[in-house]
């Protein structure tokens, strides 16, 4: 892999995932632990495991690894049908695939009868860049949330997938872990508590609340931090869970902030802002919520970085959509 | 191997058992599946009393042998057998498909004791089957898994999906029946969406393929053991069960409009009279 040297920042040909990804290599590591540790896990994935990094937990336990090929729909099917055994299988594809294609092989096979299956949707939101819309996944947490039973996770780096991963593993139920493309910067180095539904509070605001998941977490995190040095008093919140939500994060923080903005790379209807969004209508909370995300719309495509600036998904797009936000 | 005499006929009257509590449960809901039930209840009843490794009473025994109902909808036609076995009770069959029962038109999992797998959503069973294999295998355990198909079903594009991995991984315990009752709901499956040659079909995809009359127990019954119990074999194994749909009532043999149906009280009692062989 001499070639990753040379990349450009913004570039992610898969041959570079293997070492510009940490985030990912946290799965296959984390999950090849806990087969060590005595878990009955079997890795599933669809043609992917260089993508996934899955390949590595193949290397160490290849009599838990399965390669379906690309039959995403059979692979979901045959997880719930592994379940049933007593396995616990976790299934990696791409998140637009997962979500998408197998919706109904997700909510009728393993939601329903509430098998213990994890599916981890990988290179969600528009980290596929200029791959295009069908590999893009902007309406995969409203999808996922919607589904009777099934948790909704998004870690915001690494460390947090493997934690949630780790927590999670008694999970009687199923669960929907969204992740990127495993190139987050870290946001957890120093360790996470993380515990299934609660959310991580990085300071309160009386100006306004970031309240953000996944990867765009860490960009709140730094927006937040510029617009304090500007005198603003803002909170983020890392809602790792959007299912179950963490609603007394989300009413603590409209009841001290004048404002509140849920940033996600995904659609702004659905997700996490539109849970949000329900929380506070139902207890009727007056504290106005703006939806920073991808509008009722498919994404250009681009390289993913130039993406996030287009979309204002980094940094400098937070706050200038805060700026134009409080300007109003 | 050729089934007793006293085998067959204990086969045969659990298909005459079937297909009388078929038509009782369907009167309590006023619509069902009379025809998808009759075609398939030889095939039950021999794999629930002739072939499958089962525990009276104790539907959850890790080691059973599984079945999946990829037909679902001709659930009412097991839902007798399973109580017959004593996993639940038979009360429970008198509030088929009413509020809050656990038995429905499709087979539910959460809420049914001996059903191994929800169906409902045609094309899926195979997979699932595909998956309780493995999991089977990864643990060193020896359980069968049988996986009933509906001949229209195989429209459906998972079920080749499954039919590859299956062959693809060697599931030898995986075993597919079609009920190759020849109809859907809109006619004809080779009219509405031919599947023949389907033994070949399967050949091709890497599975040993075989066909019975799936109304003549001591063939079917024979044939479904000798399969189950071949341990020479590298590969899973189909059966295409030649079935009529409506079998066993003269009137839905020989009319298509009876996938999904209601009996008045006439036809009731002249149907229970022929399934019973006294009309």
């Amino acid at each position: 892999m001499s070639q990753t040297s040379s990349l450009h920042e913004g570039s992610w040909h898969l041959h570079t995932v293997l070492e510009q990804s940490p985030g990912l290599r946290m799965l296959a590591e984390t999950l090849s632990d806990l087969i060590d540790e005595g878990h009955p896990i079997v890795a599933c994935t669809a043609d992917l495991k260089y993508s996934n990094g899955l390949f590595r937990l193949q290397d160490r336990h290849p009599e838990r690894f399965l390669q379906f090929g690309i039959s995403e729909q059979n692979m979901v099917s045959a997880a719930a049908g592994l379940a049933t055994t007593g396995q616990l299988p976790y299934v990696a594809t791409f998140a637009s695939f997962l979500a998408l294609l197998c919706c109904e092989q997700i909510r009728t096979d393993v939601a329903y009868p509430g098998l213990p299956v994890r599916l981890i949707g990988h290179h969600a939101g528009i980290t596929l860049g200029f791959y295009g819309t069908s590999h893009h996944a902007t309406e995969d947490l409203a999808i996922m949330r919607s589904l009777a039973g099934l948790a909704v996770v998004a870690p915001a780096d690494g460390h947090a997938l493997a934690a949630a991963l780790r927590v999670t593993i008694d999970h009687p139920g199923p669960i929907y872990f969204r992740i990127g493309r495993g190139r987050d910067p870290e946001v957890y180095a120093d360790g996470i508590d993380f515990q299934l539904g609660k959310a991580i509070v990085h300071g309160s605001g009386s100006d306004l609340t970031l309240i953000a998941t996944g990867s765009s977490v860490h960009p709140s995190l730094e927006a937040a931090t510029r617009l304090r040095e500007r005198g603003l008093s803002v909170g983020v919140i890392d809602v790792h869970t959007v299912k179950p939500l963490d609603e007394e994060a989300v009413l603590a923080a409209a009841a001290t902030s004048r404002r509140l903005m849920t940033v996600e790379e995904h659609s702004i209807l659905g997700g996490l802002g539109g849970a949000v969004a329900e929380v506070l209508a139902t207890a009727g909370a007056a504290t106005p919520l703006h939806r920073h995300g991808i509008r009722d719309e498919y994404a250009v495509i681009g390289p993913p970085t130039h993406l996030y600036r287009h979309y204002r998904l980094d940094a400098d797009g937070i706050v200038a959509e805060v700026e134009e936000l409080l300007a109003r | 191997m050729t089934p007793t005499a006293a085998e067959v006929a204990l086969v045969e009257e659990k298909a005459q058992l079937s297909r009388e509590e078929t038509i009782r449960l369907i009167q309590i809901a006023k619509v069902g599946h009379f025809a998808s039930a009759f075609s398939c209840a030889e095939i039950l009843a021999s794999l629930y009393y002739g072939v499958m490794r089962l525990r009276r009473g104790e539907p959850d025994w890790p080691d059973r042998d599984r079945f999946l109902f990829g037909k679902g909808h001709a659930a009412a036609a097991l839902y007798p057998l399973l109580v017959d076995w004593g996993f639940f009770d038979p009360e429970i069959l008198d509030g088929y498909t009413r509020i809050g029962n656990p038995l429905g038109d499709h087979p539910d999992m959460s809420r049914v004791p001996g059903i191994d797998f929800s169906s409902g959503s045609l094309g899926h069973a195979l997979s699932a089957g595909v998956g309780m294999a493995l999991g089977g295998r990864i643990d060193g355990r020896d359980f069968r898994v049988f996986v009933l198909l509906g001949d229209g079903e195989l429209n459906e594009g998972q079920v080749w999906e499954a039919a590859m991995s299956a062959a693809h991984h060697e599931t030898r315990n995986l075993i597919a029946i079609v009920d190759r009752n020849e109809y859907s709901l809109d006619g004809k499956v080779d009219d509405v969406l031919g599947i023949e040659p389907v033994g070949d079909k399967f050949a091709a995809f890497g599975w040993d393929v075989h066909e019975v009359d799936g109304h003549d127990v001591p063939s079917l019954l024979g044939l479904l053991r000798d399969v189950a119990e071949d341990g020479s074999r590298d590969r899973p194994a189909v059966i295409i069960a030649k079935t009529i749909k409506g079998k066993g009532v003269s009137f839905m043999e020989a009319e298509l409009g009876w996938h999904l149906g209601y009996l008045v009280p006439e036809d009731e009692a002249r149907a229970l009279a022929e399934i019973r062989g006294t009309a």
